[in-house]
């Protein structure tokens, strides 16, 4: 469904350019889920969102390379056709929930918007909006989707925004670091949420995170990317179990293991690599 | 809210009287009621005026102890008589209660002047002020929208351009051209008589609004670029929400908001009016009344001036809360 | 008042000023956060062409701020400059031969660039000699308003408590009375003059300064620097001076420029309102005022509101976009 094809995206021009992503490769087919794991700075955010080209162009440049959707070149297609795949056929969940919605509109207005942009044969916007949040596990979706971001929890948020990402039926999903904001019990909750609602619909997803350790379990391949560029890619269990370049090795020896008695995690010492 | 509004009004006080203070400091301390005289009645009154002057104002106590009231213990025990009768409580009351007093040159009660003048402050500043935030908004989205291009780089220069001519200047300018060259607005008078009324506030009116146009347009398009930054405008348009739109529903709303702070503090100032603009029209305002009072000099008009001022900007410190509260979900007044 | 009188008194005093313009200066120029911004500095073209004109400014004014000894009245560096340039007795347009009246003009002792004013002086002159007021109003509250702001906003922010909530108090005052009130009001007790100008402006000025400084400070104290210096047992008047200090100058800087400009607009308006320059000083202000009754006049004597406009604009502007470009160079976020 999705094919990055020689990838490069600047920031910046002359003197200032800095390379954010270089010559990534990079494919996921329909339902299936994706792992995009690296430290922050490696371009794994850059990728998500050049997918429908939200990055801020200027400074953002793209250079060189195609992202493929259904075979039709993102960076090649104008506003119209930009919008009606952003949010329609590709949606996103943020890192960050209480600063990524709105704080003066209500959840309600948020959520149908989307539909309203996306969805003209939906007639009643209040049913939808309530099925959405249901859809999340928010419990009394309709007493609560006309209260503000700020009356909800950080998790309660997290879901809200994934209702408004899946209110369009998007076919696939970025989620740029879902739980990262979030308390570790939540986490767990926000993950296991997604999981269910790609079962229900079927959709693919695009999960980018620096943790190893949450990926297993949800994610079909995983890819690596390490200074702008996919380094290793793969089945989750190859590489989860036997990690083949140096920088996935040193990642995954980051993942705190239960029952196992460790002074310091290990450094990344990106001399060697 | 209503506990909210008693307890900021009770905040005010203390600055009020700070303000008090200042006013009575610099009007009868840094300068002695006497040189006072002197100056309004000039330099031939007669020390016999210059006397009943001061004593018709009260101006002749002292100021807050009688020097000879330190000379014996005797006099000690009436200080509290002689403090009660000086002319620093005098003043405090006389604010306090808001008596504004008089005019030091014509003895019109100063509530009188004031009053009168209200109105035609008002009719050349609030269509300005009004007019001037729309303008100023609109220009402010449009570069935002057109950010980073050549015509927003030219649009920052030219607000800076705008921003570095003085008020004089432009009256000077735009009444040589609209009067003179147009020959179509009156360059000068003002006359209240229904509708002919408005073609003497459309220059006045005008010129408010260009010259302070290059200030505005340049904050509220920082405002709004900022918004521009934030996370939920990258979430709206990850949603698939249009450029035009992102930035009249999202980037307007947060901005407005951010706007209030600033211009809705000023709002009740409008009553004073402009000095510049209304001594150059002829417009018989505050700005004016304050005009020819420096002009005569006339020190109990500045002086009501400067307390009934901080009482505005106290009472648009208030409104803005207010106004926050109401424009923002997340604002609970307590 | 012997002293003031003093030939060498008097420039010793404008150097003094000269010098603690300088200091501030150059106490904003040290350090890694200069040197990013210098870089980004150097290579903005139109801030540099501004700086060059405010340069310019500069030396023009301090031509007229020296003085040389005379035996009548005063007399400057930039008298000795102009001593060519003819005394006229009346209005002479720009560069014509005979006097500027209809019935009977005679010929002018010599020719004038920009022409002459009522009393027949020159006015590209008059308006070089005006500099000199622009740069005393600016200069002389900077070094008034600056040490005051900086000084009350880093007590409030770093000591904060009752501190804090006694300068706020103080500057909540001031603040609440509209500024051109305010001055207003002080110059009408204090009378017209530069030195009361200064005053009354230092007065109204120091209190957006000290906010501006007392949020950086918070900010700053909220590091942990800040934390590590008190552990380390630095004394208040070291942490201030050595770590808070060195962080607020190039807000103190960008504040000066950008506030200057504002300064020279100001003193145009008080010296129209007439609390401002003294008669017989030359202003902007005063010029402009004076054009009202020349612009009714038939034919119209428009050259001295052009003059002065023009070089009030030019140095105005070169102040606001200098200051931007430095604003810019160290805060490069900031668009």
């Amino acid at each position: 469904m999705i094919e990055i094809k020689n990838l490069s995206i600047d920031f910046g021009r002359g003197a200032d350019r800095v390379q954010a992503v270089r010559a990534m490769n990079l494919s996921i087919a329909k339902g299936e889920t994706v792992a995009i794991v690296g430290e922050s700075g490696s371009g794994k955010s850059v990728t998500g969102l050049s997918l429908t080209r939200l990055l801020p162009e200027p400074p953002a440049v793209y250079s060189t390379g195609e992202i493929l959707v259904d075979g039709n070149d993102v960076l090649k297609m104008g506003t119209t056709d930009l919008r009606k795949l952003r949010g329609g056929k590709i949606a996103y969940v943020f890192q960050e929930p209480s600063t990524s919605l709105n704080p003066v509109f209500t959840i309600h207005t948020q959520i149908s918007e989307a539909i309203r942009l996306h969805r003209t044969d939906v007639s009643s916007i209040d049913a939808e909006v309530e099925s959405c949040l249901d859809m999340v596990g928010i419990v009394n979706p309709r007493g609560r989707m006309h209260d503000y971001p700020h009356q909800l929890s950080g998790g309660m948020q997290q879901r809200v925004m994934i209702a408004m990402a899946l209110a369009c039926r998007p076919q696939l999903l970025v989620a740029d670091e879902p739980t990262t904001a979030l308390d570790v019990t939540i986490q767990a909750q926000i993950l296991e949420q997604l999981r269910m609602l790609k079962a229900q619909t079927g959709m693919a997803m695009m999960l980018i995170t620096h943790n190893f350790g949450i990926i297993g379990g949800i994610a079909d391949r995983v890819a690596v990317m390490f200074r702008g560029s996919v380094v290793e890619e793969g089945r989750t269990e190859d590489v989860l179990r036997n990690p083949q370049h140096a920088y996935t090795q040193a990642l995954i020896s980051c993942i705190p293991q239960l029952g196992q008695r460790r002074r310091r995690l290990t450094a990344i010492d990106h001399a060697l690599l | 809210m209503f506990a909210y509004i008693i307890r900021r009004v009770l905040f005010s006080v203390p600055i009020v009287f700070g303000v008090m203070l200042l006013t009575f400091f610099l009007f009868f301390v840094i300068q002695s009621p006497d040189a006072m005289a002197r100056r309004v009645l000039g330099p031939k009154a007669t020390p016999q005026t210059v006397n009943t002057w001061l004593h018709n104002r009260g101006y002749d106590k002292p100021i807050i102890v009688p020097r000879a009231a330190k000379q014996s213990f005797a006099d000690y025990l009436l200080i509290s008589r002689s403090w009660k009768d000086s002319l620093f409580i005098h003043q405090m009351t006389r604010l306090a209660t808001f008596d504004l007093g008089s005019s030091d040159v014509t003895g019109r009660p100063l509530i009188d002047i004031f009053k009168s003048g209200a109105l035609p402050s008002l009719l050349i500043t609030l269509p300005a002020f009004l007019l001037g935030l729309m303008v100023s908004i609109g220009f402010a989205l449009y570069f935002v929208f057109i950010r980073n291009s050549a015509l927003d780089l030219l649009g920052t220069f030219l607000c800076i351009a705008l921003m570095s001519v003085p008020l004089m200047v432009y009256i000077i300018f735009g009444q040589w051209f609209a009067a003179l060259v147009l020959k179509y607005f009156p360059a000068f008078g003002f006359h209240m008589q229904g509708m002919s009324t408005l073609k003497f506030l459309l220059l006045p009116v005008a010129l408010i609004v260009v010259s302070g146009l290059g200030a505005d347009v340049r904050l509220f398009r920082a405002l709004f670029l900022e918004e521009m930054g934030q996370d939920y405008i990258r979430t709206a348009r990850a949603k698939g929400v249009s450029s035009a739109r992102v930035l009249l529903q999202h980037v307007l709303k947060n901005g407005l908001i951010n706007l209030i702070t600033m211009m809705v503090a000023s709002l009740p100032f409008l009553i004073m009016g402009s000095l510049v603009i209304e001594n150059f029209f002829g417009i018989p305002g505050l700005g004016n009344v304050l005009f020819s009072a420096i002009q005569a000099p006339d020190f109990a008009v500045v002086q009501a001036s400067v307390f009934l001022g901080s009482i505005l900007y106290l009472f648009g410190l208030i409104l803005t809360d207010l106004c926050y509260a109401w424009a923002d979900p997340r604002i609970r007044l307590h | 008042m012997a002293l003031l009188d003093q030939l060498w008194f008097q420039n010793t005093l404008v150097l003094i000023g000269y010098a603690l313009v300088a200091s501030l200066l150059s106490s904003a120029t040290k350090g890694e956060r200069w040197q990013a911004a210098s870089s980004r500095l150097k290579r903005d073209y139109v801030g540099i062409a501004a700086f060059v004109v405010i340069v310019l400014f500069v030396f023009i004014g301090s031509m007229e701020m020296i003085r040389l000894p005379s035996n009548e009245g005063r007399r400057t560096l930039l008298d000795l400059v102009t001593t060519g340039i003819p005394q006229e007795k009346e209005y002479a347009a720009p560069m014509a031969t005979h006097a500027f009246s209809v019935a009977n003009p005679r010929p002018l002792n010599g020719r004038h660039l920009l022409g002459t004013d009522t009393l027949g002086r020159d006015t590209l002159v008059q308006t070089l000699r005006a500099t000199r007021t622009a740069l005393i109003i600016g200069g002389l509250t900077s070094i008034i308003y600056i040490p005051i702001g900086v000084l009350l906003g880093i007590m409030a922010g770093y000591y904060k408590r009752w501190v804090d909530d006694l300068i706020q108090y103080l500057y909540s005052t001031i603040a609440s009375v509209p500024e051109i009130l305010m001055l207003v009001a002080i110059l009408m007790v204090l009378g017209k003059g530069l030195g009361t100008m200064s005053i009354a402006l230092g007065i109204t000025g120091w209190v957006g300064l000290a906010r501006l400084i007392r949020g950086e400070t918070l900010r700053q104290t909220e590091k942990p620097y800040i934390t590590a210096a008190k552990a380390m047992g630095q004394s208040d008047w070291k942490i201030i001076t050595r770590h808070l200090l060195p962080n607020v100058m190039h807000l103190v800087v960008i504040k000066f420029v950008l506030g200057f400009s504002g300064l020279v607009l100001t003193e145009a308006v008080l010296s129209y309102l007439g609390v401002g320059a003294p008669i017989g000083t030359a202003s902007w202000g005063g010029m402009i005022d004076a054009s009202r009754s020349e612009l009714s006049r038939d034919p119209v004597v428009w050259w001295n509101l052009t003059s002065a406009a023009t070089a009030l604009f030019l140095l105005v502007l070169s102040l606001n976009i200098f200051g931007d470009s430095l604003r810019r160079a160290f805060d490069p976020r900031q668009t």
